[in-house]
């Protein structure tokens, strides 16, 4: 985590373009520069500054954001709504598709039905996010008239509408998740259905469903969950894109704005936030590992 | 033909198309990419007009996917933006590759490093690869240079580990162990002995760094944080096509397809050439 702070931090330092000169705009002297440089702590040597991040960081402070004229930390409690219900929904909708289907083309290997299952993994793979929801708005919500184009509804302003609103991106967001997961599980599965015990299931006369559930997703279940893990930075790189295709205010939107304004602070919140619930919910999926396989332990 | 046979055939020969359309770009365009010509804003695929050639004679010409919101014949565009995202993702693939080699290789062989190496890797991995690459693009002015850039930066470690795990288990090879008893010195060991094995998963590799170099100069151009928005690359012919999405959506549509059907291509081509090279490595992600 220190690496990532320390990465973050000089990402955002080593640049050419001066935020001082961006705040102060186009009809500002060069005393307003300075004053605005000297009020940030801009000046300092470059150590310091880490520190003193570093130091309000621990302490909750992501400092103030210099487009948005707020604290950042505000900021991002007011986007961070609308991204955990896109990703939530994403990964509900995902583990739900991906999971039957990659058992079912394990299944019946080598026939169509794995065949096109498989052909939708790479296909999901290859085409790009936002291509995938352009493609939806234009099918969904012009030419059927289904569901609203874009925009977001926030939960309190009633339910209705905020589904309404979140089902394109979240299916938008799932094609690629969906595909790389189904990949995986269709290959642990397949690793798995040679096991004598899955004979032996078979043979005491189990019915194939039982024998799926119980048998061969529990012992397929380590490598499933751990790319469903790594899949999570897929699926932060797709949020930042979802969201700006259907105009969701979150954290992804906030992200590129704030790249577009050079406003450094948010920034480097933003990506370390993303950075962390990374790193914790990989690190929440090593921890499954002993729960899902008795054998593992730390 | 066995599956990864077929599946390099195919995704080799789509590539090498869409390479062809880039190389000849000039002869396949029917109009310079950048001109800009406000009476013919916003066309649909297959509009015509007559324009006088230089011996005063009218002809039609045809605009096959459109005009966009300035005029600009989205056909040409098209076929430009193929070499911006083919040098991108050619030079990424290859800087990569040489990167995370010479770094994984001695990673992996000098212990003292190792440590050191692996936490900035895992440091670096630890952000998601978009998120790293727009950060990194929004240091210093939009080009193509600090795009390549941007996108090497987070594929490096990819490339790294596998380099490393991979020299990790090659030292402990019989016919390494007995170069070093023969009294081979490290660099000669390095590039002698344990390179060679490294190559074949590495060309897979690279394949794949390929695609999501592509990928990436795509969203980057598409959010409007990559290359400058006058240049020909799919993700900018996007970006400009989002607007009128509603009532013009063929800026959106066809340099959607190009990207796909090359992304698609180029991983398939991986597949393919892990298949066939070496059946044990696992895509990694």
């Amino acid at each position: 985590m220190a690496v990532v702070a320390i990465v973050v931090f000089m990402l955002l330092r080593l640049t050419t373009g001066d935020p001082a000169a961006i705040i102060a705009g186009d009809n500002a002297t060069s005393q307003d520069v300075a004053a605005i440089r000297e009020r940030l702590g801009l000046d300092r040597p470059l150590v310091e500054q880490f520190v003193i991040w570093l130091g309000r960081l621990l302490r909750g402070d992501f400092g103030e954001s210099f487009f948005f004229k707020k604290q950042v930390s505000e900021l991002i409690l007011e986007r961070v709504e609308p991204t955990l219900a896109l990703a939530t929904c994403t990964i509900v909708l995902t583990v739900a598709l991906a999971i039957p289907l990659g058992i079912l083309a394990a299944w019946r290997r080598g026939t169509w039905l794995d065949r096109i299952v498989m052909g939708f993994s790479v296909l999901g793979f290859s085409v790009p996010v936002f291509v995938i929801g352009y493609l939806l708005i234009y099918l969904f919500a012009i030419e059927l008239a289904w569901l609203p184009v874009q925009g977001y509804q926030r939960l309190r302003d009633g339910l209705g509408g905020f589904v309404e609103r979140l089902i394109l991106p979240s299916v938008t967001l799932a094609v690629v998740f969906v595909a790389l997961i189904a990949r995986i599980t269709r290959a642990s599965v397949l690793e798995v259905l040679n096991a004598d015990y899955v004979r032996t299931a078979r043979a005491k006369g189990l019915s194939e469903l039982p024998v799926m559930v119980r048998h061969v997703l529990r012992n397929a279940a380590v490598p499933i969950v751990t790319v469903i893990g790594v899949g999570i930075a897929v699926l932060i790189g797709g949020v930042v894109v979802t969201e700006s295709v259907y105009s969701i205010p979150g954290l992804g939107r906030l992200t590129v704005d704030a790249v577009l304004a050079r406003d450094y602070p948010t920034v480097q919140a933003v990506i370390l936030v993303f950075s962390v619930v990374y790193v914790l919910i990989n690190l929440l999926v090593d921890l499954s590992y002993t729960f899902l396989d008795p054998r593992i332990r730390y | 033909m066995r599956r990864g046979n077929r599946s390099t055939v195919l995704g080799g020969t789509i590539f090498a198309v869409i390479v062809a359309i880039g190389l000849l770009a000039p002869l396949l365009a029917t109009s310079d990419p950048a001109q800009i010509d406000p009476t013919v804003r916003n066309k649909r695929p297959g509009a015509e007009r007559t324009v006088r050639g230089d011996d005063g004679r009218a002809r039609a010409f045809r605009f096959w996917m459109g005009t966009d919101t300035l005029g600009r014949d989205v056909y040409s565009r098209v076929v430009y933006g193929a070499r911006v995202s083919l040098v991108v993702g050619v030079t990424v693939a290859v800087v990569s590759a040489v990167a995370g080699l010479v770094i994984g290789l001695l990673a992996g062989y000098l212990r003292w490093l190792d440590g050191l190496v692996m936490r900035v890797m895992d440091g670096l991995m630890a952000i998601p690869s978009i998120l790293l690459a727009i950060g990194l693009v929004s240091l210093s002015r939009a080009g193509l240079r600090s795009v390549i850039l941007a996108i090497v930066i987070p594929e490096v470690p990819r490339v790294v580990r596998l380099v490393r795990s991979l020299v990790l288990s090659l030292r402990e090879e019989p016919y390494v162990e007995a170069a070093v008893a023969l009294g081979a010195r490290t660099p000669a060991l390095l590039v002698r002995h344990v390179l060679p094995n490294t190559l074949a998963p590495l060309v897979v590799q690279a394949t794949f760094v390929c695609a999501s170099a592509i990928l990436l100069e795509a969203i980057l151009s598409f959010l409007g944080v990559g290359i400058p928005p006058e240049t020909p690359t799919w993700g900018n012919i996007m970006a400009e096509g989002r607007a009128l999405f509603r009532v013009f959506p063929h800026n959106i549509l066809f340099p959607g397809i190009f990207l796909a059907s090359t992304v698609l291509a180029v991983n398939m081509l991986g597949d393919g050439l892990r298949d066939m090279l070496d059946p044990r490595i696992r895509k990694r992600i």
